[in-house]
């Protein structure tokens, strides 16, 4: 136990998350009070998410029916697969609620608690009962005459406990003692010992009682100073510290309220230990005396801000990168280079030297999860300041060393393949590797396959990785697989990017090349797997046991019956019915409609921050996500550097946002819709595709066309972009300042879904009009609450990218909104999105799925491309 | 020696074979349905409705029974697997589960009382219940996850009415088997253990888990291993698996329970994955080869066959493990296993 409690505890020691407890979260009472029980799910998903091994569910609330609300989630829980995988805690005080959950319960839940507060009797008859439902139970030190508080009385009633459970055959091992945590430094002398005696309870217990569990509240313990959130952290970090050698299998905790011990402030961990420990009759005052210094957190932050300025260089260094503060580092990298000349050393030695030592630290904190993507990207910036400030002098010695020294850990292509111009995720890792002192060839976006091949033979480059964003991207990755195999290259290639999968490196892109094939999950990993590709020793174990894993998935893959597809004769008889008198009337303004400059301050008010953190490799909810116990501060401060960006691009107008609507009369013809523009002869014409898995019971085979009417109908569609992004990209990327750029890229991306759904309420309730009164709020919009869909081209209802210059044409949207598209339909700026709109009130979003033959030969004939194309733009769902 | 104790000893010494399935013979005997009815006056169409036969053609019943006597198997099992009232509903016979069940367990225990005194070795006679076509875990109304059909208390009352009826007509064993939903099974553990509470005496239960998809997990989403923590309270004699698939595709589930179960193992597959046609067609010779394997990696004690399975499997499997060593139980653990969906442990 020297390390993070929470990380080393994961063997032996459980924290047991409160956060579906109401009396220990304020937010999770005020959901269940509220009723919304939706939200309260995602609470306990969240926490499991997290890392919670067992969840602790509690709702002895006054004003709550604690029975109703315990089984009511209780069993929505048991429909959550990803939840439902850990065991619950049931926690009442009252035995009708907890015999209640145990009822609904399927899996081996731990009951708290039970106790002989009432008795022998009692406490045996509720024993029985968990021994019936087969449940472990959590027997708190109490009895008739009280809770234990001494050391000896705790030891006797858990003893005397134990001998009565095992006398009717408890299982031992189903036991937790919970011994009661009190809260010590309180100002009464009786209180002081009560820390020491839970602890050497404990010992005492686990030697009289073979085979108990033990467990502790532990915000009890700092009780006295309520308010003063860095002396709790440090009291609960220290009592833990202690109390898990002492025999302590697991408490209750908010994890996020615990500090590594041995970064707590050395003076304030003595007190603590000094209170916890009793090690001194003043202790108490001391204490006290030293919390006064920690009331708001300010204080200390300018303290250490201040102390950091003082130490040696390497070490202000080293912190610089950590913490990723750039403040000082060019006047810190001189100081370094500096003091190296005079010594006879050289301006390589400081990035060799203290520099590498940092971004190490920064390396292994990021590798074991105690580090998350924001920081390594702040990190990346201040590595790059120090290293540009170096390069000159580097430059200058060359010209007398004719040989560069420096040598890189290896040299690695990366480009964003042909027809695709998404490179957050590619830049992202780009930067993790240069950390990592990997040297990056960075090819930018749109990158055809000739020039990746020449660029990784020009450069003598160690490996190749691809990015990309779009399921067209998928098959250009194999063609560059399929042209390095031709080329007769053997270096290894590395795949990533979001639709990237490893089933598809697997099936479609290792056995297109004979070298390494390695699907990369995400930035994470990319460190990872590029040491081990350039590593003598793990190198072929490495490559072997990837392939072997794609040989796996390979034959998993040929041995599994894929889903019974109906003919596309079947699928269309089983279309989805919709009540079609429930239509939209027609829109109040029909025709297009052009935005040149769409307000960015109030699309502000419409941006969902959940898939910005998911950007940045943050998983979890906003805005719970900002108090999450493990990422939750480094969540805060990117969204803070967020919202400043965002008040300085709004206040100075870096960007513009342009669109264009346009709603037209249409039919349904077969699975096309045809739209009939006004003073327009022909008909444009809407090929969609049917889902044809067979399906369960009366579930329809649906189709986009399906909302629309034959007898006559509406139908909408949309293209929104970012405009200007480019010059401020580019005096960050001058200023070695990843972090602003991919920043700037991630909020444009929000702003073009804002816009989406900012303009999508606009036609809703005023161009079209169909639901003039509706009011709803960014949550309800983000859950869409509303009627009506608008499905984009390449999404799961509509994964088809070529129908979007068909929808371009209808919005003119290159003229009226600027946007360009690739070859492979990937939009141009990047942060733009388009899609239909659909204003059926049944209208859905479903995915198509996979398909058969019959309706590709089908759909190709009415898009009018041969079936070559048509199997190209569909592959994703052929098989 | 108590029930418990007896088929430990015999299950010490050889690997013990249970009996086959009854639906397909009962096919096979051509009954009509004023042959299903009998003389119960029951006025829904009983055709189909297996269970009834126990009470109203007996000696059909008896005669599956003693085929498979003959097979070689020692644990028998009643045709009990719908005889509880959520599932005779469906028939309109609620009020024949006492009396299905009843004579259920007469018809094996005198058939097998028949089979000891000719030649001396004990049979295990073991009342079977299924799962009921009801779920306590899932929510039959898509729109509305909290929703249940059915609550614990009911499922428990259910179980303990046919518990009750089989014990009376003398089962020494309770079987709570395809276990597809683990709530379902742990209300019938509590009702068959608060019935032996109530009779004074042990009820030894035997439980039998079905997996739905072969990651290894039964509908309710429970893995193996977070099955056994689950309903290892209930000290059951024998825990094990069936029906879900073939042998061969049911063997890495064994291979894990075997490890972990501190009880008697029981694994009855179906003979292999049904035909196009819905049919069984692996012959008793492969079916016997793969359960074979299994004994010889030392990982069950019990063997048998659910659906698909005649007579002659059961024979050939008898054959094929003959004087092959039984499987050693493994000693008690003492660490805190938990479970949700997946088991959960906490170091000892």
């Amino acid at each position: 136990m020297t390390d993070n409690i929470p990380a080393a505890s994961i063997a032996r020691f459980v924290n047991i998350g409160e956060r579906t407890n109401v009396t220990g979260s304020a937010r999770f009472k005020k959901l269940i009070m509220a009723d919304d029980y939706t939200a309260a799910v995602e609470v306990a998903r969240q926490q499991v998410e997290n890392g919670a091994q067992v969840i602790d569910v509690n709702m002895d609330e006054g004003l709550l029916d604690a029975e109703h609300a315990m089984t009511t989630f209780l069993k929505l829980i048991a429909a959550e697969p990803d939840i439902a995988r850990v065991p619950v805690m049931i926690d009442s005080s009252k035995w009708d609620v907890i015999e209640a959950g145990l009822k609904c319960v399927s899996g081996k839940p731990i009951v708290n608690s039970i106790s002989m507060k009432e008795g022998e009797e009692a406490f045996l008859e509720q024993a029985r009962k968990c021994m019936g439902y087969g449940a472990a139970a959590v027997v708190m030190a109490f009895d008739e005459t009280g809770q234990a508080d001494t050391k000896a009385r705790k030891v006797e009633i858990c003893t005397r406990a134990y001998k009565l459970l095992t006398g009717i055959g408890f299982p031992p091992e189903d036991i937790i003692f919970d011994p009661n945590i009190f809260a010590v430094a309180t100002g009464i002398e009786e209180h002081n010992r009560y820390g020491l005696d839970f602890l050497e309870a404990l010992t005492e217990i686990k030697a009289a009682c073979p085979h108990v569990k033990t467990s502790g509240g532990l915000s009890n313990l700092s009780f006295s100073f309520r308010g003063n959130e860095t002396v709790r952290r440090a009291m609960h970090s220290v009592f833990l510290y202690h109390a898990i050698p002492a025999g302590l299998d697991m408490a209750i905790v908010n994890a996020g309220q615990l500090d590594v011990y041995d970064q707590i402030d050395p003076t304030l961990r003595d007190a603590c230990e000094d209170v916890i420990l009793m090690r001194s009759d003043d202790a108490t005052e001391q204490l006290i005396d030293l919390a006064e210094s920690y009331k708001g957190k300010s204080v200390a932050d300018e303290k250490a801000a201040e102390e950091w300025r003082g130490w040696a260089v390497e070490r202000r260094l080293e912190h610089a990168l950590v913490k990723g503060i750039d403040a000082h580092v060019v006047s810190d990298t001189e100081e370094a280079r500096a003091a190296l000349e005079a010594s006879g050393g050289r301006p390589i030695e400081v990035i060799e030297g203290p520099l590498m030592d940092g971004m190490n630290v920064v390396g292994d904190l990021f590798g074991s999860g105690k580090m998350f993507l924001p920081q390594v990207v702040k990190s990346a910036r201040v590595m790059k300041k120090a290293v540009a400030h170096l390069i000159p002098f580097i430059e200058a010695e060359k010209e007398l060393l004719p040989e560069a020294e420096r040598k890189a850990k290896g040299k690695i292509v990366m480009a964003t393949v042909k027809g695709d111009v998404h490179d957050i995720g590619k830049n992202i890792v780009g930067v993790v590797l240069q950390c990592n002192g990997y040297d990056v060839v960075d090819l930018g976006v749109m990158v055809p396959w000739q020039d990746i091949l020449k660029s990784a033979n020009d450069n003598k480059a160690d490996m190749i990785g691809l990015s990309g964003l779009i399921t067209p991207s998928l098959d250009e990755m194999v063609t560059v697989a399929e042209e390095m195999q031709r080329a007769e290259m053997t270096m290894p290639l590395l795949i990533g990017g979001a639709t990237t999968s490893k089933v598809h490196t697997a099936l479609k892109i290792d056995p297109a090349y004979p070298g390494p094939v390695i699907h990369v999950l995400d930035a994470s990993r990319a460190v990872g797997v590029a040491s081990k590709l350039l590593s003598d020793t793990q190198k072929d174990g490495f490559v072997d046991d990837t392939a072997s894993e794609y040989v796996k998935v390979r034959d998993a893959r040929a041995g599994k019956t894929p889903s019974v597809l109906l003919s596309l004769e079947e699928a269309r008889a089983n279309f989805y019915d919709a009540f079609l008198s429930d239509k939209p009337a027609p829109p109040q303004q029909p025709g297009v409609h052009v935005f040149d400059d769409w307000d960015l301050a109030k699309l502000r008010e419409f941006i969902d921050w959940t898939p910005f953190f998911r950007a940045w490799e943050l998983h979890g909810n906003y805005p719970a996500i900002l108090t999450d116990e493990v990422v939750g501060e480094t969540a805060s401060q990117l969204f803070d550097d967020a919202n400043d960006m965002l008040d300085q691009l709004i206040a100075e107008k870096w960007l513009t946002a342009r669109g264009v609507a346009g709603l037209w009369p249409c039919a349904r013809d077969g699975d096309d819709v045809t739209i009939h523009r006004v003073n327009r002869e022909e008909h444009v014409r809407l090929p969609f595709l049917r889902q044809q898995v067979k399906k369960s019971r009366d579930r329809a085979n649906m189709c986009l066309a399906d909302f629309i009417d034959p007898a006559g109908d509406w139908i909408g569609g949309f293209a929104v972009g970012i405009h200007g992004i480019e010059p401020h990209s580019a005096r960050f990327q001058a200023d070695k300042d990843d972090y602003s750029d991919i920043l700037l890229k991630a909020l444009a991306d929000r702003f073009a879904e804002a816009f989406a759904e900012a303009l999508h309420q606009h036609v809703r309730t005023d161009l079209w009009g169909y639901a003039p009164g509706e009011q709803l709020d960014n949550l309800a919009l983000i859950k869409e609450q509303y009627r009506g869909i608008r499905p984009a081209p390449g999404y799961p209802a509509c994964p088809d990218h070529s129908l979007k210059p068909t929808l371009f044409e209808l919005l003119d949207a290159e003229k009226n909104v600027g946007l360009n598209l690739t070859e492979n339909f990937a939009m141009y700026p990047t942060a733009a999105v388009s899609g239909f709109y659909f204003g059926h009130p049944e209208a859905q979003y479903f995915g198509v799925a996979r398909i058969g033959r019959d309706q590709l030969e089908d759909y190709a004939a009415r898009r009018g491309v041969d079936l070559s194309t048509a199997e190209r733009w569909l592959r994703p769902n052929l098989d | 020696m108590s029930a418990r104790e007896r088929l430990q000893q015999a299950a010490r010494q050889a690997i013990l074979i249970k009996d086959g399935p009854y639906g397909t013979a009962i096919q096979n005997a051509k009954l009509s349905a004023e042959d299903y009815a009998g003389d119960t006056g029951l006025t829904d169409d009983q055709k189909g409705n297996n269970d009834l036969v126990n009470l109203t053609q007996p000696q059909v019943i008896r005669a599956i029974c003693d085929q498979y006597l003959d097979a070689g198997a020692r644990v028998l099992a009643t045709n009990t697997f719908n005889a509880n009232r959520i599932s005779q509903a469906d028939y309109g016979a609620e009020d024949q589960v006492r009396a299905i069940n009843v004579s259920a367990a007469k018809i094996i225990r005198e058939a097998c009382d028949a089979a000891t005194a000719k030649d001396g070795l004990e049979r295990f006679v073991c009342g079977a219940m299924g799962p009921t076509n009801k779920t306590l875990s899932l929510s039959p109304d898509v729109e509305d996850p909290g929703y249940r059909e059915v609550t614990f208390d009911e499922v428990k009352d259910v179980y303990r009415e046919q518990a009750a009826a089989l014990i009376e007509g003398g089962v020494d064993y309770i079987l709570i088997e395809t276990v597809f939903d683990t709530l379902n099974c742990k209300a019938a553990c509590l009702a068959v253990m608060e019935l032996a509470e109530d009779l004074g005496r042990d009820v030894p239960l035997m439980i039998s888990l079905t997996l739905t998809d072969l990651s290894g997990r039964n509908l309710s989403g429970h893995t193996v291993e977070a099955f056994w923590n689950t309903v290892r309270h209930a000290k059951p004699v024998t825990i094990g698996l069936n029906c879900s698939f073939g042998a061969d595709q049911l063997r890495p589930h064994v291979k894990v329970l075997s490890a972990s179960a501190d009880t008697l193992l029981m694994a009855y597959p179906n003979a292999g994955l049904p035909n196009e046609l819905g049919e069984y067609d692996e012959l008793p010779e492969t079916t016997a080869s793969l359960v074979r394997q299994w004994a010889e990696a030392g990982q069950v004690n019990i063997l048998g066959g659910c659906c698909g399975n005649t007579p002659q499997h059961i024979a050939a499997m008898a054959k094929a493990v003959e004087g092959l060593p039984v499987r050693k139980i493994p000693a008690r653990d003492t660490a805190m296993q938990l479970a949700g969906l997946e088991p959960f442990t906490i170091a000892a």
